[in-house]
């Protein structure tokens, strides 16, 4: 079983969260982040981060664009 | 052609949203129109499903040109030549991703020609990572030395942050947010666009930027930690610069 440092983990929490580690790896991880409440939490804002970044406004495309968009289509030959 | 739609954000009504962003990716509601009504509409010069792709797409699109070119309006110029470009084209569409993939390609390589005409985008081949991208994400300082008791372990554990519930908090959440996003250069910000703001999959981003998963999560990765790092010195409490005391990592 090979432990890892806090250092390690931190690099290591995309590809936890994708699950692309190996299955020794993630136990090692999840060993790690049971017993480490500094990593517990870097993880955990690393998820809120994901969820906030969801949230971001998005906005659409103008009356006009789309108006002149309908007409392109309407006239492009086929 | 498989006929399988890729759902994002915005196929999603807004109640449904929240419950998708609580479970991280957005998940398909109803199942919006598939891949063969849209492509056969599209060359049949069919007008309602144009208009059902503008309004359904045309807001994340827009959202991923934005992370290559610097204004709204650049972004929106993108979104409608490529628009053009996937009418005039429709008939070379293969089925052989998506549509959702094929069309994004278009708009990428269109955002791309903008984005080197306005100074903003570098060449092609840098869409991989560089070797600014494969340093460590967290300043080595926060970590414990090699003649440590505990090498590699916090010198201070990350500051616990505020619940984001608040309705200002979150306004100015999403304000640090969208400044971090901008912060961060183009290879990354583009990934963690389609990834983490439109919900895209590691698979359709690959395909979509033509790079491989290793080189995808290498920038996702760092991305993801410089924006939280931005977002930790708004919420961390106590925060960054007066904590003082050391964590013990056992």
């Amino acid at each position: 079983m090979t432990t890892l440092t806090c250092k390690e983990i931190v690099e290591l929490v995309t590809a936890y969260l994708e699950g692309d580690l190996d299955d020794q790896t993630t136990e090692s991880f999840e060993e790690h982040l049971a017993v480490c409440p500094g990593c517990e939490t870097y993880v955990e804002q690393f998820r809120i981060t994901i969820a906030r970044l969801g949230e971001v406004p998005l906005e659409s495309l103008s009356d006009d664009a789309q108006t002149n968009l309908l007409d392109t289509f309407r006239n492009l030959p086929r | 052609m498989t006929g399988l739609a890729i759902a994002t954000r915005e196929d999603l009504s807004p109640r449904t949203m929240t419950r998708a962003i609580r479970h991280r990716y957005p998940r398909p509601v109803s199942v919006p129109m598939s891949d063969d009504v849209l492509v056969a509409g599209l060359r049949a010069r069919d007008e309602d499903v144009f208009t059902h792709l503008l309004t359904n797409w045309s807001r994340s699109m827009l959202r991923l040109a934005r992370s290559f070119v610097s204004t709204e309006a650049s972004a929106e110029e993108v979104v409608q030549d490529t628009w053009v470009a996937v009418i005039q084209g429709i008939d070379r569409f293969e089925g052989r991703s998506s549509l959702r993939t094929w069309v994004y390609r278009i708009l990428v390589n269109t955002a791309r020609k903008r984005g080197v005409k306005e100074h903003r985008s570098v060449p092609w081949s840098s869409l991989s990572p560089i070797d600014d991208d494969r340093g460590p994400t967290v300043d080595p300082a926060a970590f414990r030395g090699a003649d440590d008791q505990y090498p590699g372990g916090w010198k201070a554990f990350p500051g616990e942050w505020a619940s984001t519930e608040s309705s200002v908090l979150a306004s100015e959440v999403r304000t640090t947010v969208k400044a971090a996003l901008d912060l961060l250069p183009e290879r990354q910000r583009i990934v963690i666009t389609l990834r983490d703001v439109l919900g895209h999959t590691s698979d359709e981003v690959c395909e979509m930027l033509d790079i491989s998963t290793a080189n995808q999560r290498v920038l996702l990765h760092r991305a993801r930690a410089a924006v939280r790092a931005r977002l930790a010195d708004y919420l961390a409490d106590p925060p960054p610069s007066g904590r003082g005391v050391l964590g013990e990592v056992g």
